[in-house]
């Protein structure tokens, strides 16, 4: 297990070391400088701005001194809000993509695996249709659909809720969270579903039900281990998606969190930004990868039992 | 006494005709009524979509500035925005773009997919090694930024958007083709094709493309809607489709922006996305239970 980890975390290596030369050589191929605004600046100003931000070096020389600097986990300075570091902006951002991505995790989860768990227990029965529909429509309703529509109903003709901010107003985490929450809400009802359905139906079970255990302690001792593995192993593409959602619904709701910045960053072409933020995705994602790896990896012995024979042979 | 053992010669039931992967498949789609509706409303989607030019009510880009932003009416069907433009036509036109990048993307996927699952399966060794390594690698990478990034450094181009769209998803395609492939390889009637002497060429013609295109086909159904949604997002946030241009994720940026004042403005192009994904994803299930030889056919 502590090999496998170990395994997995070296291969994480060459990963990154490819998105930061990727992201790097994009964004230094990218045509207009960080500085060709709309009105014409001397040459001279450019120039020394150049300088300041060593991009007067050659291409290579600048690749290595990135790769030094992130080794030391420095982003650099900010293109556009002068004076301002990546690090800065990131650590402003983090703690509320953080708390949005959390809810909404925690909103998809007890939904989704209530959801698929009840639908499972009573297959092709109305308890299960239902439930499932409803997934289907979380599914094929996209967030920045979503999010608008329960603004319109919760926030404008209802008046129950506020339409935007986070922190500010009371109620106002709760419409962003659920829009995030919503369409990971219904892979996850159709993942537990599916996982259910395939254990409930295993000779451990019917094992358990000969015995007379209660149908409670069957499903919530015996099956639900076995049934929730897809689930967990989706944990971490899901986290991928949910930093993507949060582009969306925190341009929506107007929250200043780490995905709004980067859509800002995207259209004001603040390179340093995109680099520094998209290196730091990129290492977010591999690390939520490799925990939910990990996570179903303990959940399930005979996957566990394989790879451990793989690496012995 | 021997009378009771007497043969008797074997009576030969009436040949059942075997019904082939595809015929079982077909009745199995036609029981479910959810596929088939996806089914026709896709092709009514199309078919609404290639005819636009001719039968869309007004022009793309006829405006009617006294006429403003108007509710739902008999002349406008589904409204006009705040310029006095058709919505129903401003959605069929947005329609084709959207369906265009669903197709067209998909498609891309689906040749660099199959291509690369199929030569990594068929070789196999140190060459589907490294060409499945390589897949494992690109995975982890965090596409959606990549896309992003793309569209920003290199200008929103509708061609970059399905190169883009495409290259990220080849990548499950080529995972399921070559798990597929691997396993026919080893199959006996694949052997049994070998020891009768029929060609390489041959067997991959009638042996391993038939049988991988059932799951070929079911992922490509459930791909055209999550490239859909992709193209929507980037929209959305401005980085996708852009104006004169038109596409369902941009029709719904620009309804958000006035939704409180003219709600039919976001209702409709939303309704259309979601009505196509919806269609998209009851084919897809369907077609992956009907092309499934486990399930029965009740």
């Amino acid at each position: 297990m502590f090999r496998l980890a170990l395994g997995r975390l070296l291969q994480a290596i060459p990963v990154l070391l490819a998105v930061i030369t990727v992201t790097f050589l994009l964004v230094h191929s990218a045509p207009g400088g960080p500085f060709s605004a709309d009105k014409a600046v001397p040459p001279e100003v450019i120039k020394a701005l150049e300088a300041q931000y060593q991009l007067d070096q050659p291409l290579w020389n600048q690749y290595i001194d990135y790769l030094g600097d992130v080794l030391r986990w420095d982003f650099g300075p900010s293109y556009k809000y002068s004076g301002r570091s990546v690090n800065e902006l990131i650590a402003a951002g983090l703690p509320i993509t953080a708390e949005l991505g959390l809810y909404a995790m925690l909103i998809a989860l007890v939904i989704g695996v209530s959801a698929g768990v009840i639908a499972s227990l009573r297959p092709n029965s109305p308890l299960d249709y239902l439930p499932m529909s409803g997934a289907m429509i979380g599914i094929c309703m996209p967030s920045f659909l979503l999010g608008p529509l329960l603004v319109l109903i919760f926030g404008i003709y209802l008046d129950w809720l506020p339409v935007s901010g986070w922190g500010d107003n009371p109620g106002d985490k709760l419409l962003p969270s659920f829009t995030l929450g919503a369409a990971y809400a219904a892979y996850i009802a159709r993942l537990s579903r599916g996982g259910m359905l395939e254990v409930l139906s295993q000779d451990y079970i019917r094992t358990a039900r000969a015995k007379g255990l209660s149908e409670w302690r069957i499903v919530g001792k015996h099956a639900l281990r076995g049934g929730l593995i897809p689930v967990v192993a989706f944990l971490g593409p899901a986290f991928a998606g949910l930093l993507g959602g949060s582009f969306v619904v925190e341009t929506i709701f107007q929250i200043p969190g780490l995905g709004r910045f980067y859509v800002q960053a995207a259209f004001n072409r603040d390179y340093t930004m995109i680099l520094g933020m998209t290196v730091f995705f990129a290492t977010l994602i591999i690390v939520f990868n490799l925990l939910s790896d990990m996570l179903a990896l303990w959940l399930d012995p005979k996957l566990r039992h394989e790879l451990a024979r793989g690496n012995n042979e | 006494m021997n009378n009771q053992f007497e043969e008797k010669p074997i009576e030969l039931a009436e040949a059942e005709p075997g019904a082939s992967l595809w015929q079982d498949a077909w009745l199995k789609l036609r029981g479910n009524s959810l596929a088939l509706a996806g089914l026709f409303i896709l092709l009514l989607l199309c078919t609404v979509s290639i005819l636009t030019p001719w039968i869309a009510p007004y022009g793309y880009e006829e405006q009617n500035l006294l006429l403003g932003a108007s509710a739902p009416s008999a002349s406008h069907w589904l409204g006009t925005d705040v310029f006095g433009r058709d919505m129903l036509t401003r959605i069929m036109y947005g329609g084709r773009v959207s369906l265009t990048v669903g197709f067209i993307a998909t498609a891309v996927a689906l040749v660099i997919g199959v291509l690369w699952g199929a030569i990594a399966g068929f070789i196999g060794g140190r060459v589907d090694a490294v060409m499945m390594r390589l897949v494992d690698i690109l995975y982890a990478l965090p596409f959606m930024i990549f896309i992003v990034l793309l569209m920003v450094v290199f200008g929103r181009n509708i061609y970059l958007l399905f190169f883009a769209i495409g290259a990220v998803e080849w990548l499950t395609m080529a995972r399921i083709v070559r798990g597929q492939v691997m396993s026919l390889r080893k199959q006996e009637f694949v052997e049994a094709a070998y020891s009768l002497g029929l060609t390489r060429w041959t067997i991959i013609r009638h042996h391993i493309i038939p049988n991988t295109l059932g799951p070929v086909i079911v992922y490509t159904t459930l791909t055209i809607p999550s490239v859909m949604l992709l193209e929507a997002f980037l929209s959305f946030l401005g980085l996708g489709i852009q104006p004169p241009q038109s596409s369902w994720g941009l029709l719904i940026n620009y309804g958000v922006e006035t939704m409180e004042e003219y709600p039919w403005l976001l209702i409709y192009p939303g309704l259309a996305l979601s009505l196509t994904l919806f269609a998209l994803n009851f084919l897809g299930d369907g077609l992956r239970d009907a092309l499934d030889p486990r399930t029965a056919l009740d």
